[in-house]
C-alpha cells in the first residue's frame, strides 16, 4: 500500500476539521469538528506506525491513549456547553463574550 | 493486491467526503451521523492497515460513546433540528477556508515530497503482542489514563448539576 493517499488524506481532515472551528457557531458543532482533527491524527499515528514497523507498536498504543482523552475531552465539553446553555439560553459561541475585552 | 488498492482508495474517497458533510451540512443531526460514518471508515483503515485492536476501540469508544454524548449534546441545547441557516458564522466563511486551504496544501506538499515511494507492508493480527506490551512496558501512562478519566467524570458532574447554592440565593 502507498503512503502518500492516506497521509493527504489526514492533512484533508485536518484542515476541514480546522474550516469547521472556524466557522461553525454552535458550540457542540464545534467539539464535533475538533474531534475530526483527532481522528486525522489517529491516522497519522497508525500510518507511521505500520510503515516503520515499530517492535514496541509506540503508534497504536498512542492512539488508544487519543482515544481515551478525547472522550474525556468530549464528556467535560459537553458539561461547559451545557453549563453555558444554562446561564445563557444560548449554544452560539459568538455570544460568549464575557472574557472578551 | 489489485483489489486492496481499489478498496483502500476507495474508503480513502468516501472518509473525505463525510468529512465535507460533517463541516458544510446545514443539520446538526445530519452532521454527528456524517462523523459517526467519518469514524466507521476510519475504522475500516485502520482493519486494512492490520492494526485490529485500535480499529476496535474506535467504534466501541467513539461510535458507541462520544457519539452518543453529542447527540444528547444537541437534543440538550435545543440546537434547531432540521436546516437552520444560523449554524454557520457566514462572516468567516471565506477566511476559514482560506486558512483551511493554506494548511491543507502545505501540508500536503510536505507529505508528497517527504514520503516519495514509501509503501507500507502490512503484518497479520498484533493484538496479543499490543496487550502484553500494554501492560508491562506502558503500564504506568495506562494507570495515569484511568486517573484522568475518573477526573473527567468527576468534573462532568460537577460542572453539568444545578448549583444548589445559587437557587437558594436567588429564592432568597
Amino acid at each position: 500500500m502507498i503512503v502518500q493517499p492516506v497521509l493527504v488524506v489526514a492533512a484533508a481532515l485536518f484542515s476541514l476539521g480546522i474550516y469547521g472551528i472556524l466557522v461553525r457557531r454552535n458550540a457542540v458543532m464545534v467539539l464535533l469538528s475538533i474531534e475530526l482533527i483527532l481522528n486525522a491524527v489517529n491516522i497519522n499515528f497508525i500510518m507511521f506506525d505500520t510503515m516503520l514497523a515499530d517492535v514496541l507498536m509506540q503508534g497504536q498504543i498512542f492512539t488508544i491513549f487519543i482515544i481515551t482523552i478525547a472522550a474525556a475531552e468530549v464528556g467535560i465539553g459537553l458539561a461547559i456547553v451545557l453549563m453555558l446553555f444554562r446561564n445563557r439560553q444560548t449554544a452560539n459561541i459568538n455570544e460568549f463574550d464575557l472574557m472578551k475585552w | 493486491m489489485e483489489i486492496f488498492e481499489i478498496v483502500t482508495y476507495f474508503v480513502l474517497l468516501l472518509l473525505v467526503s463525510t468529512a465535507v458533510r460533517v463541516v458544510t451540512t446545514s443539520n446538526v443531526i445530519h452532521a454527528a451521523i456524517s462523523l459517526v460514518f467519518t469514524l466507521a471508515l476510519t475504522s475500516v483503515l485502520f482493519l486494512l492497515l492490520s492494526t485490529e485492536f485500535v480499529a476496535l476501540v474506535l467504534v466501541l469508544v467513539y461510535i458507541g460513546a462520544v457519539i452518543v454524548l453529542f447527540l444528547f449534546g444537541i437534543m440538550i441545547t435545543r440546537a434547531p433540528l432540521g436546516k437552520n441557516a444560523e449554524l454557520d458564522n457566514d462572516k468567516n466563511k471565506k477566511l476559514g477556508a482560506a486558512i483551511a486551504g493554506s494548511i491543507f496544501f502545505l501540508f500536503s506538499y510536505i507529505l508528497v515530497n517527504g514520503f516519495e515511494g514509501e509503501v507500507v507492508i502490512t503484518s497479520g493480527s498484533s493484538t496479543e503482542l499490543l496487550g502484553e506490551i500494554l501492560l508491562s512496558r506502558f503500564v504506568f501512562p495506562f494507570e495515569l489514563v484511568s486517573f484522568v478519566l475518573l477526573a473527567a467524570l468527576i468534573g462532568g458532574i460537577t460542572l453539568a448539576r444545578k448549583d444548589e447554592a445559587l437557587i437558594d440565593e436567588d429564592q432568597v
